[in-house]
């Protein structure tokens, strides 16, 4: 029998405006066990957390119930106040009476019911409970990061600096991301390439620094402190070890079709080739689609050319496995395909191009090195419209809900840029609003507008036409009330940024969750930002949210010391909270195995004498440090011999049982 | 059928006389022409009450749990649907394999007793089988029926072959028909969600708890049942409501979800002919309609649909869209 005692948190008025605490206390002073209630204004408070350990010690308490906030909030507090009064940590409950109760209802007779049933609940687990004790799994001293943009540079520079060893996997034959695609970055327009390049050139010159580039994550196992990865390593059909980056072969190649992914497609490249000048590592890639070798057998001039025999063209995808103590997630973003954005003419028309097609042109290792022509013929355009907020902020389900938060910035400095190198160019800006908060971000703005002379208009684009080889731009202006018609040479869409399509996959081979527009979610909005709600796992960079390189390097950075935390320890508590099977009950039919994400579940023959007879049974057997209690294998098994301690079948019909007496 | 028969008791003759195996399980003569028993036999000498004829439905299989785990091997009679069931037991690590020795043997559909009864003939006596006819002799004499008409359930809808054969005893090649074994299954989910409920509650309500379909049933192999366990909390549970009490079956259905070979054999021994096997099917269904198309037992070995993950499962909420 349970000595109980309940304590009700009013947190303030948070509670205790919509719920009744004292009637709550006092309706569940007789229940089963419970020998003790008592209600308080901040039981997190000191001396609330103070009144608890009093009561324990008075009334020999062997368990409690805190009806309070969401145990996400604070079950961690009350398990250090009860150990601390000598109870076991898992003998305390909460019953979240804020989150799932006042914060939801406004009827105060509804709230109290609901809340007392909550406590009830809580109260019948209780009287189930066990005190468990906690054991201790070791940390893997290295980290994964899967992305090598600047957030996953970044971040791995700083993990590396502490002194743990990083890998990168980069899907991409080079790291860089999208930032080396970028021609000059706001607000102080220094080139993208210039500030991003060292940082590459660093890592991979840093000891600690294992850049696996062209590869992918494809399994994952594990937990916090101890996963186990396997990455595909792509046949690159080029050895990484022997090529030089001396381009001979791209020289030599005589397919020239495949389109250039680095310059957005924009140009045509040989078949082998380097993405761009800077490639990190510098090493050679074939593309099987276009390589003439691989797909009919015969050329093989590369392998001819290549001085350094670096060629290989039977290279097979390889798989290599690696522990890792931590996992940072930073995989990016892609501008959002713009098939359904008919009225913007961009499938049809050459000259109508997005922000990141534009930055590629204005670059000078670009498509026209550097030179504004338009695609189309190769002339100057003379009247550039860009139109913000394509597929942002748009609710009609034809693009993106949120703002992408980069836009607003990158036109003002492409405008600006424009305006600068061709100062006979007539710029004209369409927008919903212009945002820009942000460090000398405004600032930057209006050095366009006033400075720069760009002419910003109030409105939406309803129509871009081609009339006798004009885009015809039709818009309003909403401060004049107008309908405007723009004769352009070039129109630029500002398109929305979506996370990386791969993200998806990450996301469930990691179990992070992710949200309605495949961000990936962090544990806490504000105060765990860099956290997935998965142990271990980190975020920075757009897979996160949309935002700019700052924003984006400081949440690296952020993940980094994150991770560094984690590194750094010996040892991790281990969660108690773990599987095991009733060796009587148990079938050894391997369901639970077939289940178990974490590779927990091996089989034993034992022998077993079980109604006078031994026999020689198989059964589960769980490893209780891999284990990590998400009790998929209880449901799955049939006969119930499987049960997770601390969350027993029992105990959860105990609560649903409270539950369904109303 | 007699020529399978004699083939198949000569057989068990060699396989016991050699000692090669130690018993062999097939089907024993019972007290009257319709209800032959699955049975061991351990010597030449029991095997004079051996009999496979148009009423051995019944699947040998789950027998093999415990005589797997005897001393010696055992030799075992299986037709096709049987050996789904078989391999899904080995794969459950449930029955020992290299203890079996599985002759396959060609069944051409079996006869429903109860149908036959409902047809107006009491005291059968014997039947004799010429392709579609059915020769029914009774203590009152002969009668003709269309054989579609009375075999079991289970064989109306059949396609199934052998997928386990270390002999075979197969003289008649059955022909492969062209038959929707969802056509049922279609036919509940055209009703709305009340008449279904109605439908199922009027048949589950004359269960009488027996457990027969659940003690026949070759998914339903766990040593200590769900229902016979006191610690489970779930044997004594459902008392409150009579229907509730039938959520029995609905709780059966899944446990073996993913599992089930379909083999028919609960609603074959229902007293009560409650149409048990809709639904398993109906989650046969859906398996094969949201995670493509799969037949427990096809193979021992390998991942089910339900108990693996693969990056091209339907996500909960597009399950939800699509649910009927």
């Amino acid at each position: 029998m349970q000595r109980i005692g309940v304590f009700i948190c009013w947190c303030g008025s948070n509670i205790a405006a919509t719920v009744d605490v004292e009637r709550v206390a006092d309706a569940v002073k007789k229940d089963q066990g419970v020998v003790y209630s008592a209600t308080y204004q901040y039981m997190c408070s000191e001396n609330g957390q103070q009144l608890i350990k009093n009561a324990i010690k008075e009334h020999s308490l062997t368990g409690i119930v805190v009806g309070s906030c969401s145990p996400r909030m604070h079950e961690a507090t009350f398990r250090k106040t009860a150990e601390a009064a000598g109870l076991n940590s898992y003998m305390v409950e909460i019953a979240n009476i804020r989150e799932h109760c006042s914060w939801i209802h406004k009827d105060r007779e509804e709230a109290t019911e609901k809340a007392i049933i909550l406590v009830r609940t809580a109260i019948a687990k209780v009287n189930l409970n066990a005190p468990l004790s906690a054991g201790e799994s070791p940390v893997i001293k290295r980290a994964l990061v899967i992305g090598g943009g600047i957030a996953g540079i970044q971040a791995a520079l700083d993990i590396a600096e502490a002194g743990f060893e990083v890998d990168i996997v980069e899907k991409n034959a080079t790291i860089g991301g999208r930032m080396a695609q970028i021609d000059k970055t706001f607000p102080t327009l220094d080139c993208s390439a210039c500030i991003l390049t060292p940082k590459m050139v660093d890592c991979a010159q840093n000891e600690k620094i294992d850049i696996l580039s062209y590869s992918e994550v494809e399994e994952v196992k594990g937990f916090v402190g101890n996963f186990s990865v396997k990455i595909k390593r792509k046949a690159r059909f080029v050895d990484e070890k022997k090529c030089t980056g001396c381009k001979l072969c791209m020289e030599k190649c005589p397919s020239k079709k495949g389109l250039d992914e680095f310059n957005m497609k924009l140009n045509k490249r040989p078949a082998i080739y380097i993405p761009f000048a800077q490639a990190i590592p510098n090493v050679a890639v074939i593309d099987p689609e276009q390589c003439i070798k691989l797909k009919t057998g015969k050329c093989g001039l590369c392998q001819k050319v290549c001085g350094a025999g670096a060629i290989d063209y039977t290279q097979k995808d390889e798989y290599i496995e690696r522990g890792y103590g931590a996992i940072v997630v930073a995989t990016g973003f892609k501008p959002i395909e713009l098939n359904a954005f008919n009225e913007f003419g961009y499938s049809e028309n050459q000259d109508v191009i997005t922000s990141l097609e534009l930055e590629r042109i204005m670059n000078a290792a670009g498509p026209t090195n550097g030179v504004l022509l338009r695609p189309s013929d190769g002339e100057h355009p003379k009247v550039i419209t860009f139109i913000q907020c394509v597929g942002s902020r748009d609710t009609s389900g034809c693009g993106k809900p949120y703002c992408s938060k980069i836009c607003c910035m990158y036109t003002a400095k492409h405008a600006m840029l424009i305006r600068e190198k061709y100062p006979d160019t007539e710029v004209h800006v369409f927008y919903i609003d212009v945002r820009t908060p942000g460090k000398n971000y405004d600032e930057f703005f209006r050095r366009a507008v006033e400075q720069y002379g760009v002419d910003y208009i109030k409105g939406m684009v309803g129509k871009v036409y081609n009339e006798n080889g004009k885009l015809m731009v039709q818009g309003s202006n909403l401060i004049d009330n107008e309908q405007v018609l723009i004769e352009s040479d070039l129109v630029v869409l500002a398109a929305a940024i979506e996370p990386e399509p791969s993200v998806r996959k990450i996301a469930t081979l990691l179990t992070a969750s992710i949200d309605t527009n495949n961000f990936l979610t962090e544990s806490h909005a504000k105060l765990r930002p860099v956290e997935s709600p998965t142990a271990g796992v980190y975020l920075a960079g757009v897979c996160q949210g949309p935002k700019d390189i700052p924003e984006t390097v400081s949440q690296a950075s952020a993940c980094a010391a994150k991770v560094i935390g984690l590194l750094v320890k010996d040892k991790l508590k281990t969660n108690p909270c773990v599987a095991s099977a009733n060796e009587t009950m148990c079938n050894g039919c391997s369901q639970c195995a077939s289940v178990c994400p974490y590779g927990a579940i091996t089989y034993v023959e034992k022998e077993l004498r079980v109604d006078g007879k031994t026999e020689l049974r198989r059964i589960a057997s769980v490893n209780p440090a891999v284990c990590q209690g998400c009790g998929a294998c209880t449901v799955t098994c049939p006969s119930g011999a499987m049960d997770l301690k601390g969350f027993s079948s029992k105990q959860i019909m105990s609560e649903v049982e409270e539950i369904c007496k109303r | 059928m007699k020529e399978v028969e004699s083939k198949m008791l000569e057989r068990a003759k060699v396989l016991l006389e050699s000692g090669e195996v130690a018993r062999v399980i097939g089907w024993r003569k019972g007290a009257f022409c319709h209800d032959p028993e699955p049975a061991s036999f351990e010597s030449v000498d029991e095997l004079k009450d051996f009999v496979y004829d148009y009423f051995c439905g019944a699947n040998l299989s789950k027998y093999l749990i415990a005589e797997s785990k005897k001393e010696g091997k055992t030799a075992v009679f299986l037709k096709p649907c049987d050996t789904y069931s078989f391999n899904q037991l080995v794969k459950e690590h449930r029955i020992n394999r290299e203890k079996i020795h599985v002759i396959a043997v060609e069944c051409m559909a079996k006869l429903d007793i109860g149908k036959i009864k409902a047809k107006g003939l009491s005291a059968v006596t014997g039947v004799e089988v010429d392709g579609e006819q059915v020769k029914v002799q009774t203590l009152y004499g002969e009668a003709v029926l269309s054989k579609t008409e009375i075999v079991l359930a289970k064989c109306a809808t059949c396609n199934k072959t052998h997928q386990v054969k270390d002999e075979e005893i197969v003289l008649h090649e059955r022909p492969v028909r062209d038959v929707n074994r969802f056509a049922e299954v279609e036919a509940l989910e055209q009703m709305t969600a009340e008449e279904r409920f109605k439908f199922w509650r009027e048949q589950l309500s004359k269960c009488i708890r027996c457990n027969a379909c659940r003690n026949v049933c070759p998914a339903c192999s766990c040593i200590k049942c769900v229902f016979d366990n006191p610690q489970s909390g779930v044997a004594a549970k459902a008392n409150d409501d009579k229907f509730e009490e039938q959520l029995f079956h609905i709780i059966r259905a899944y446990h073996v979800a993913g599992r089930c070979t379909d083999c028919g054999e609960c609603s074959r021994v229902c007293p009560q002919g409650i149409p048990l096997h809709l639904l398993n099917r109906k989650f046969i269904k859906d398996i094969d309609e949201t995670y493509g198309e799969f037949q427990a037992g096809e193979s021992a070995e390998g991942k089910t649909p339900l108990t693996e993950y693969r990056e091209s499962d339907l996500e909960p909420k597009d399950v939800l869209k699509e649910g009927k």
